[in-house]
């Protein structure tokens, strides 16, 4: 018998198996970074300032530095020599000047700026000497609104930093010529990723092999490698970087910020190693704040609500300093804007500026929340002045499927915007379907006339994920058969290890559970990109099937020697090469062939030693996925209160790994985007004093506000820019909630055009009923 | 977020409790019970006492009990305590639905009704079931025993009556008349936070009319109080929406609202208004206990 037999082998790719990396969270087994120590570690406490502007005149740390059990404590004036903290992606020059001091040199420019640094023998020491250190400042006037007439940055240097552009076609004349104008100024609030693991670092400088190590927060160690070798004057295969087990990133942690670089340095010059765990009001007055912008937005339309042209400008309040994502928000907001609609001509100038308030930088969905609450806002806005259905208009504009690819002249982290496949009404069809939208827009309108406030939204949106443009995987199997596969990826939560997992089993053919998948560890691989802009499942994994295919073609030459067999005819199954073409006979495991290509094995041949490849994945476009939000919503007349009725997330994910896992980025992103919907904002005295720097004033919703949500997944437009189809599912969840509630909300009061602003309070929104 | 240095007393009986509170309190000392509000406040070094007398250990002090037509409360005992009845009249029914109201549950299990009162936070429940019940809060001290009736009890933001070395040994609650009807609203941001206002309304109806109402208002103001204009308003009609909305109207325009930066005079108003009208409805609504 010679017939082939069918293969019973197990897909992997799209299965909602189970997570890898839970068992160690949920038996207590994590490792974060308060759980990481060292012998002899020295616990470091910042102390920081308390004026939001200021010179500095004096700081006196006599009395800390005399408290038994303080080691050291340093100003700046300690490590002049490690200049202020660089960008990610290299050096800018012309913005160079907006950089944070590691330590704050002649002026603090917000409450938390650092100003000293004490290193003592247990945390409680360290935090009683740095209420010893005391600090004269002269205060400077205070800068809040990025809205208000620039001030002075240092002598000769103002705060409004840059002003971003980008655009394409003749947006005057289109404003000149439309049939008509509609403008509106809209803001969205301060609010930020807030992860339940505060930041926290431990450098640990090992002098008998001159090796530095930082142990921290996971996102992009081999970046943060960099960028510190760049700051130390140290060669980068000098130092290490290592990412523990992450409460939460989101954008915000995971970056290099001063206290990063204080452990390091103290390490180096302390001779001990140094550990800094952040608490809660450090983090919500010194981890990157993000999304405060106010715009004024302009669109020119034809009678049919086309769009002819939208001319955009904002003022982006950066907070204090430039941090390491230098412009990347605002530029991401002038390049991502119009969205899914075509747009004919387009401008888009965004006013960077400094304010005395926390610096700003990315927090998941970094100008794509903005920009679907501007954008979506003003397709209502047109709706409304040309009297027609907002869905209308919006089918109408949007890009179609035949229009893909579709290049727009603008640019999104770099790269220029290649939408690469996409059928934006079709989704549109099935989340309206879903909602079944006409009948509960007549339910709704029947329980607005019995006198409830309640209302439906609806939203659009892209999100672009799968930043390259490279990510290199080195995979190897053991002689037990169990394989390890070794990225530059980064694990922030999101379920990076069952994925890759998932993928080579699927190449490997081998049980995903025997999959070790390592991330975030510096001397593990020279190079990695990390976990941001919904890139890992993209390039990551993309590499992962680059290099399994690699190794199974290893395993499978090797295998049709020892078989006797063509490599046509055989398969590998549950971890053994088995032959296809006859029901039964000699096999082969995965184990044993790691063995036969030992370095030392007879068998070998001249083959290069082990079962192992390595595989790159390289692009030169990011992905572009899609959705579309439905909310209903109720608000309560008296007390300006809004309950989330309903909430419907359609989102076209070209290809899920595993559903489940991306159903959970969804999930989380949407009540993420609650909250800076209705709940989160961080507000400020007139003096520049923090309002918000605990879980009681700065406010996030919980279980009992976020509803449970409905998703509709669909994989109807896979990515031909990588070998799986695969796109992103990060930031999908959080893209559109503003805006959609926003809308739903607008709707439910009966008043057109009153939401101008994110969060939508209570007490905002009882002032807005107030004036009906 | 670590505490400054502090002593640590750990006394087993109320009598040791007192005596170092007299030699304590002078030198910044302060009772710690369930800690809620004080061990946060500690955390943030906003509090910096040099000595907590922690009264945990004094099983007198744990106690719960129903003498002389007064529900008797112990310093010792938590909010979670009043989850189930801890009487089978209205007063239990009344408190059993309030404390779903206090913060989270990790936070009921350990902070004590008792500690709330002699907290005095413009936003207690607790505080605003004292007012509206005229609570007597028991006060020990080296120097005796007194009793200190709701209305002198409470003067302000986290301010009372009590002094430096008195404690809190007990409040009583007076029992409420079979058939006493019991309403409570908040309105807070999220479930669990402090709440922006609140209203605790109780009433009988005899003969069809409102009998013994009493309308308290916490949240608003610095501190909760009972609202007479309410009150009076209620009194002796029939009960019923527009009675309810007019009594609604009196306490808004009675109460001197406290200003923050989230929350204006006028939508704190608003809310008493609401909060007292929803009240009332509750309680009409609610089965006579």
């Amino acid at each position: 018998m010679n017939a082939p037999r069918e293969i019973d082998a197990i897909k992997w790719i799209g299965r909602s198996v189970e997570r890898l990396e839970d068992p160690p969270l949920v038996t207590g087994r994590g490792r974060y970074a308060a759980d990481i120590s060292f012998p002899h570690q020295l616990h470091m406490r910042v102390v920081r300032s308390n004026h939001a502007h200021g010179k500095i005149v004096s700081i006196d740390a006599a009395a800390a530095r005399a408290l038994r059990g303080v080691f050291a404590v340093w100003t700046a004036a300690d490590i002049a020599d490690i200049p202020p903290v660089d960008f990610r992606e290299g050096r800018i020059e012309r913005l160079e000047p907006w950089r944070q001091p590691v330590l704050a040199t002649d002026r603090v420019r917000y409450v938390g700026d650092p100003v000293a640094a004490v290193f003592a023998e247990d945390p409680y020491v360290a935090e009683d000497a740095a209420d010893l250190v005391t600090m004269e400042i002269a205060e400077l006037p205070v800068l809040l609104d990025a809205r208000a007439e620039p001030g002075e940055f240092s002598p000769g240097r103002g705060t409004e930093a840059t002003v971003l552009q980008q655009g394409y076609g003749d947006v005057d004349a289109a404003l000149r010529d439309a049939h008509a104008v509609v403008e509106l100024t809209l803001s969205v609030g301060r609010h930020s990723g807030v992860p339940i693991e505060t930041r926290g670092a431990i450098g640990r400088y090992d002098g008998s092999r001159d090796m530095l190590e930082l142990h921290g927060a996971a996102k992009v160690p081999h970046r943060n490698r960099d960028l510190l070798a760049r700051m130390l004057k140290r060669p980068p295969s000098s130092i290490n970087v290592h990412e523990a087990h992450v409460g939460g990133g989101f954008g915000i942690r995971g970056e290099l910020y001063p206290e990063d670089v204080l452990v390091c340095v103290g390490a180096l010059r302390l001779g001990r190693p140094v550990k800094w765990i952040e608490d809660r009001r450090e983090h919500l007055i010194c981890a990157n704040h993000s999304r405060q912008q106010t715009h004024k937005i302009k669109a020119a339309v034809d009678r049919d609500g086309c769009l002819l042209a939208i001319d955009d400008e904002f003022w982006h309040d950066q907070g204090a300093y430039i941090r390491t994502h230098a412009t990347r928000v605002a530029m991401m907001i002038c390049g991502i804007l119009p969205g899914p609609y075509r747009v004919a001509a387009y401008r888009s100038a965004g006013h960077f500026r400094l304010t005395n308030k926390t610096p700003a930088a990315t927090y998941r969905a970094p100008g794509r929340y903005e920009t679907s609450f501007i954008r979506e806002r003003l397709i209502e806005a047109i709706a409304r002045e040309l009297e027609l259905d907002p869905i209308t208009v919006r089918r109408r504009n949007l890009i179609t499927k035949e229009d893909m690819p579709y290049h727009l002249p603008l640019e999104v982290l770099g790269e220029e915007i290649h939408m690469d496949t996409g059928d934006y009404a079709a989704l549109l069809d099935k989340v309206l379907a879903a909602a079944d939208w006409d009948n509960l827009q007549a339910a709704l309108a029947k329980r607005r006339a019995a006198g409830e406030l309640v209302g439906a939204g609806l939203a659009m949106f892209i999100e672009k994920s799968g930043l390259g443009p490279s990510d290199g995987v080195h995979i190897a199997v053991d002689t037990a058969g169990y394989v390890e596969v070794v990225t530059g990826g980064a694990s922030i939560g999101q379920g990076f290890e069952t994925v890759m997992a998932q993928v080579c089993a699927e190449m490997l053919g081998v049980d995903y559970k025997k999959i070790r998948v390592v991330h975030g560890q510096t001397d593990r691989i020279a190079y990695g990109i990390g976990a941001h802009a919904s890139r890992a499942t993209v390039m990551t994994a993309s590499a992962t099937h680059n290099a399994a295919l690699k190794v199974r073609e290893k395993a499978l030459e090797y295998a049709a020697g020892m078989l006797q067999a063509p490599i046509a005819a055989l398969a590998i199954v549950d971890g053994q090469v088995i032959r296809t073409d006859r029901d039964a006979g000699a096999s082969i495991s995965l184990g044993e062939i790691a063995n036969g290509l030992s370095p030392t094995s007879k068998t070998r041949g001249g083959r290069e030693p082990g079962l192992s490849a390595e595989g790159w994945f390289n692009t030169e476009h990011q992905v572009y996925p899609y959705g579309t939000h439905v909310a209903v919503v109720s608000v309560d007349a008296e007390t300006g209160g809004v309950t989330i009725e309903r909430y419907i997330a359609g989102y076209d994910i070209g290809r899920a790994i595993n559903p489940t896992l991306v159903k959970g980025q969804i999930t989380g992103g949407f009540a993420q985007g609650l909250g800076g919907a209705l709940y989160e904002e961080f507000i400020y005295s007139e003096r520049g004093d923090p309002l918000s720097a605990s879980f009681a004033d700065y406010i996030m919703p919980t279980a009992r506000e976020t509803p449970k949500i409905e998703i509709i997944l669909t994989e109807e437009s896979p990515s031909p820019l990588n070998p799986l189809g695969i796109k992103g599912a990060g930031e999908s969840g959080i893209t559109p909630v503003g805006a959609v509630i926003a809308s739903a909300v607008e709707a439910a009061i009966g008043m057109p055009g009153a939401i101008t602003q994110l969060p939508i309070t209570p007490q905002r929104l009882k002032r807005i009923l107030d004036t009906k | 977020m670590k505490p400054a240095p502090f002593r640590h007393h750990a006394p087993t009986t109320v009598d040791e409790a007192v005596a170092m509170l007299a030699q304590l309190a002078p030198q910044d000392g302060r009772v710690l019970a369930g800690g809620q509000s004080l061990v946060p406040t500690m955390a943030f070094r906003l509090a910096r006492p040099a000595h907590l007398i922690d009264i945990n250990g004094i099983a007198a002090l744990d106690r719960i009990a129903v003498e002389g037509g007064k529900l008797v409360i112990g310093a010792c005992v938590r909010h979670v305590t009043f989850q189930r009845q801890v009487e089978d009249g209205p007063l239990g029914k009344l408190l059993a639905t309030v404390v779903r109201h206090i913060a989270h549950f990790p936070i009921r299990n350990r902070g004590t009704f008792c500690g709330s009162i002699a907290n005095a936070d413009p936003a207690s429940e607790w505080c605003t079931v004292a007012a509206a019940l005229d609570a007597e809060m028991v006060a020990r001290s080296e120097r005796g025993v007194r009793t200190i009736a709701a209305k002198e009890f409470f003067a302000g933001i986290m301010t009372t009556a009590l002094a430096e070395d008195e404690l809190l040994t007990e409040v009583r609650l007076p029992l409420l008349p079979a058939g006493t009807r019991t309403g409570f609203q908040e309105f807070s941001r999220r479930a669990g936070d402090f709440a922006i206002a609140m209203a605790l309304a109780t009433y009988r109806i005899d003969g069809g009319r409102i009998a013994e109402p009493r309308v308290a208002v916490g949240g608003a103001e610095p501190h909760a109080r009972r609202i007479g204009e309410a009150e009076q308003t209620l009194a002796g009609k029939p009960p019923g929406a527009d009675v309810f909305a007019a009594a609604a109207e009196r306490a808004a325009a009675a109460v001197d609202p406290m200003e923050d930066v989230h929350n204006n005079a006028q939508y704190r108003r608003d809310l008493v208004r609401a909060m007292v009208r929803r009240a009332l409805d509750q309680a009409a609504a609610r089965d006579a206990a």
